[in-house]
């Protein structure tokens, strides 16, 4: 029976007695008596009539007997809230005053029920916190509590007032949640706590897949260059011709076909063997290799001047440098040289025999003096050549005359070996052996001509026309003073052997041909049938016949009567004669002294003669070719450099520095700057000759 | 044209005191030797880095100048080498034979 205690007890006034009835007396009034009825009932159940009669008090038989004022004592019973069973005299010990204490408050709460409950107050932290996470939730909750809330109503109305008690008060508590909720929508929707369903749905999660794909990584390559001057330089340079290019092509229109030409030729260029391109480099090499070979050679060449000059007076020697021998060309005499005169270090070899019996081939050879192991050009021939020219103008056109009548122009620019052009037997090549060649100036049509003297008495000259030679005869020599009907010999014109020629340095028509019979005439290109004189050379065929390089009135011949000869023009008679003792192969003018010239003879010597120095002896008689029996058949100045180069029969050539004894230059006078040019080589001849004409003219 | 590129360079390489010869092209790989592998490997690496340095400085000086040829003179031998646009072409010779 749950009935709260609410007894205060005077603990104090109780005894034992009392306190037996204590519980009995703790009880409430109506209890009490109810008890005590009970009790009485009990004790009395056979009394029950007696209880019905009326009160009559029994006595147990242990009761207490008290008196009656005693009995009418009054004894105040105190309902109080103390929990009976909570214990009264809790002792603690306290260890302040170590012993035992009672304690005077008991707790005197009794728990009858406990459960945890999860309401929480509106105002507390918690149910803020709350509210302000499920803010807008909230306000749709209250929303749809709202409506559920209307149709909650609706049903609870409807359903009317069986329970009404209950309906009400659950429609009322809804109605006022419902305001609530109502208030609480201005602020905050609330969640309606009772009726409140949180609709979620799960919506199928697409597998994820990965998708990937990789690509080609583009190609890669690591460049690196640099940027120098030289680099910028080029690339402006490539532009530039490029550009040059395009202007041409635009300009050219009806060049196609050379562009085309030029076009099948860079075709067939890269098709070629890649050592090709080496060629150049391997041209270097070898005359880098062959400097370090002729190491002293070519210093000596370069600086070395002979000291012992200065003791020797006048005389002057000449230091062998190189030697120049072809293997393919043992057994053939050197029959002709030239120097070229824009590559002051090249020269020309013409290659065959003199020999009437042993006649064979030939051969065209080009030496550098950088190199002097193997040729720089070199061209075999079916005949053996005689003479050669190079142009002055065009370094790379040589024209040679053949053995067997045949002339015939080489260009050095082309791979091929024959020669670009070629006489004929139908196109006037000559019936005997063409003994000289000579390029001459340019005709009016800027064609390039030559001419040749040969056996056969023509003097002619060709003139290379596109890809032809043509010829024109310009004199027949005839025989002089052979036959009795004179030069314009209707009867049987026995044709003089032209030998050797030259052209005038300075008068272009002016030439002097030698002839076999050892005359010399001097001719004009005007006059085709008649010579401008004539002079009586030498008793033998005249080998060569050369004009002054500065003097315009000397010339000199040399022929195999062993003699050499200097004539002035104007007079028929020799100004100088000199014997040396074998037969002169031939001779030559210094490019640097109008007064030096020299010869070779069939002895292997070389001599030298400076008529400024020494009148009647060669300042310099050397043997230059070991073996003795070789005859010198040719001999050149080189036009810059202070030596020369001899061919002898045996087809080597040989160079020779002239020793500065050879080369002297008049002494200057003092105080006075001495005038260089052709004036003084003139001048100085013309001093000679003219000390040599004074004693002719007092004769005369 | 090309037989005669191989002749000058047999001559070259039988000429008196020449070594060896190697021909090495545009990127310093030689394409032609007379000396044994390491030494011709270790010649054309070398050189060829020397020739580029020496263009370079030539052309730095004047960008309308070339190189032609270098020499290089030791105790022993003589290095020669020849650049061109395309090829390199190296002798070693012993000068004083």
């Amino acid at each position: 029976m749950p009935v709260t205690h609410k007894t205060l007890v005077k603990s104090k006034q109780g005894s034992n007695a009392q306190s037996q009835q204590k519980p009995l007396a703790a009880k409430t009034a109506k209890v009490v008596s109810k008890k005590k009825d009970e009790d009485d009932g009990t004790e009395i159940g056979e009394g029950g009539d007696e209880w019905m009669h009326g009160k009559t008090l029994i006595k147990p038989p242990d009761q207490l007997d008290l008196t009656e004022a005693e009995l009418k004592e009054e004894f105040t019973r105190i309902l109080t809230a103390n929990n009976p069973h909570a214990p009264q005299n809790i002792v603690r010990y306290s260890f302040k005053e170590r012993s035992y204490k009672p304690i005077s408050s008991v707790d005197q709460l009794a728990v009858h029920f406990f459960l945890e409950g999860n309401l929480l107050h509106r105002d507390s932290d918690e149910a803020r916190r709350q509210k302000a996470k499920q803010g807008l939730p909230d306000e749709k909750a209250t929303v749809v509590t709202e409506t559920e809330d209307e149709k909650l109503e609706t049903p609870l109305q409807a359903a009317g007032g069986e329970e009404a008690g209950d309906v009400e008060e659950g429609g009322g508590e809804d109605g006022a949640h419902s305001v609530d909720s109502k208030t609480g929508k201005k602020e905050q929707k609330l969640t309606n706590q009772f009726n409140f369903s949180e609709r979620a749905s799960q919506t199928l999660n697409n597998p994820l897949r990965e998708r990937g794909c990789q690509t080609e990584p583009p190609p890669r390559a690591s460049f690196s260059a640099t940027a120098n001057q030289w680099e910028i330089y080029d690339v402006y340079l490539e532009e530039m011709q490029k550009q040059e290019k395009n202007k041409e092509k635009a300009k050219a229109v009806p060049k196609k076909e050379d562009d085309k030409g030029k076009k099948k030729l860079t075709l067939v260029e890269t098709q070629s063997d890649d050592l090709t391109k080496v060629a150049k480099v391997a041209k270097i090499i070898e005359r880098m290799v062959n400097q370090n070979t002729f190491d002293d050679i070519a210093q000596d060449f370069r600086y070395f001047e002979d000291a012992s000059d200065e003791f020797r007076e006048q005389e002057g020697t000449l230091l062998p440098l190189w030697k120049f021998q072809y293997d393919q060309a043992k057994r053939l005499s050197v029959t002709a040289l030239c120097w070229n005169q824009s590559y002051k270090d090249l020269f020309a070899v013409g290659l065959g025999s003199y020999d009437f019996t042993k006649q064979g081939r030939g051969m065209l050879v080009f030496y550098s003096l950088k190199n002097s192991t193997y040729p720089e050009y070199n061209y075999p021939t079916t005949s053996g050549i005689l003479c050669l020219d190079i142009h002055p103008d065009r370094p790379y056109l040589v024209a040679v005359g053949f053995y067997d009548g045949c002339v015939a122009v080489y260009n050095l620019k082309e791979e091929r070996p024959e020669p670009v052009y070629k006489s004929s037997s139908k196109s006037g090549k000559h019936t005997d052996p063409v003994w000289q060649v000579r390029w001459q100036k340019d005709d009016m049509d800027n064609h390039q001509n030559f001419f040749s003297v040969s056996s056969d008495g023509r003097v002619v000259s060709w003139t290379l026309v596109k890809s032809e030679l043509v010829f024109t005869d310009i004199i027949k020599l005839s025989l002089v003073g052979a036959v009795s009907e004179g030069p314009e010999g209707v009867p049987p014109p026995t044709m003089a052997c032209g030998t050797s020629f030259d052209f005038h340095k300075q008068i272009n028509y002016l030439f002097l041909v030698g002839t076999e019979e050892g005359k010399i005439h001097k001719c004009s290109k005007a006059y085709s049938s008649q010579f401008l004189e004539t002079y009586d050379a030498h008793n033998m065929a005249v080998d060569a016949v050369k004009w002054n390089q500065f003097h315009p009135k000397v010339f000199i011949s040399c022929s195999s009567d062993w003699t050499v000869k200097i004539w002035d023009h104007t007079i028929r008679t020799p100004v100088f004669i000199f014997d040396l003792n074998a037969a002169v192969g031939d001779v030559a003018w210094s490019p640097y002294s109008s007064t030096v010239f020299a010869a070779v003879t069939a002895d292997g010597k070389v001599h030298v003669f400076d008529l400024g120095i020494n009148k009647y002896e060669a300042i310099c008689q050397q043997p230059v070719v070991a073996k003795k029996k070789t005859k010198l058949t040719h001999i050149e100045f080189n036009p810059v450099y202070p030596i020369i180069i001899v061919g002898d029969d045996r087809g080597y050539v040989t160079s020779l520095k002239l020793s500065p004894n050879l080369r002297s230059k008049p002494k200057e006078k003092k105080g006075q700057e001495l005038p260089r040019g052709p004036e003084v080589e003139i001048a100085k001849m013309e001093k000679l000759l003219s000390l040599l004409r004074e004693p002719e003219n007092s004769k005369a | 044209m090309c037989a005669e590129v191989e002749e000058t360079l047999k001559r070259i390489q039988t000429h008196k005191g020449v070594i060896g010869t190697i021909v090495v092209n545009a990127e310093g790989i030689p394409i032609r030797t007379t000396l044994d592998n390491s030494t011709t490997v270790q010649y054309a690496g070398l050189l060829h880095q020397l020739t580029m340095k020496a263009r370079s400085t030539v052309r730095d000086i004047d960008p309308q100048n070339d190189l032609t040829f270098l020499r290089i003179r030791s105790k022993k031998h003589e290095i020669m080498v020849a650049p061109d646009k395309e090829y390199m072409l190296i002798v070693i010779q012993n000068p004083s034979e």
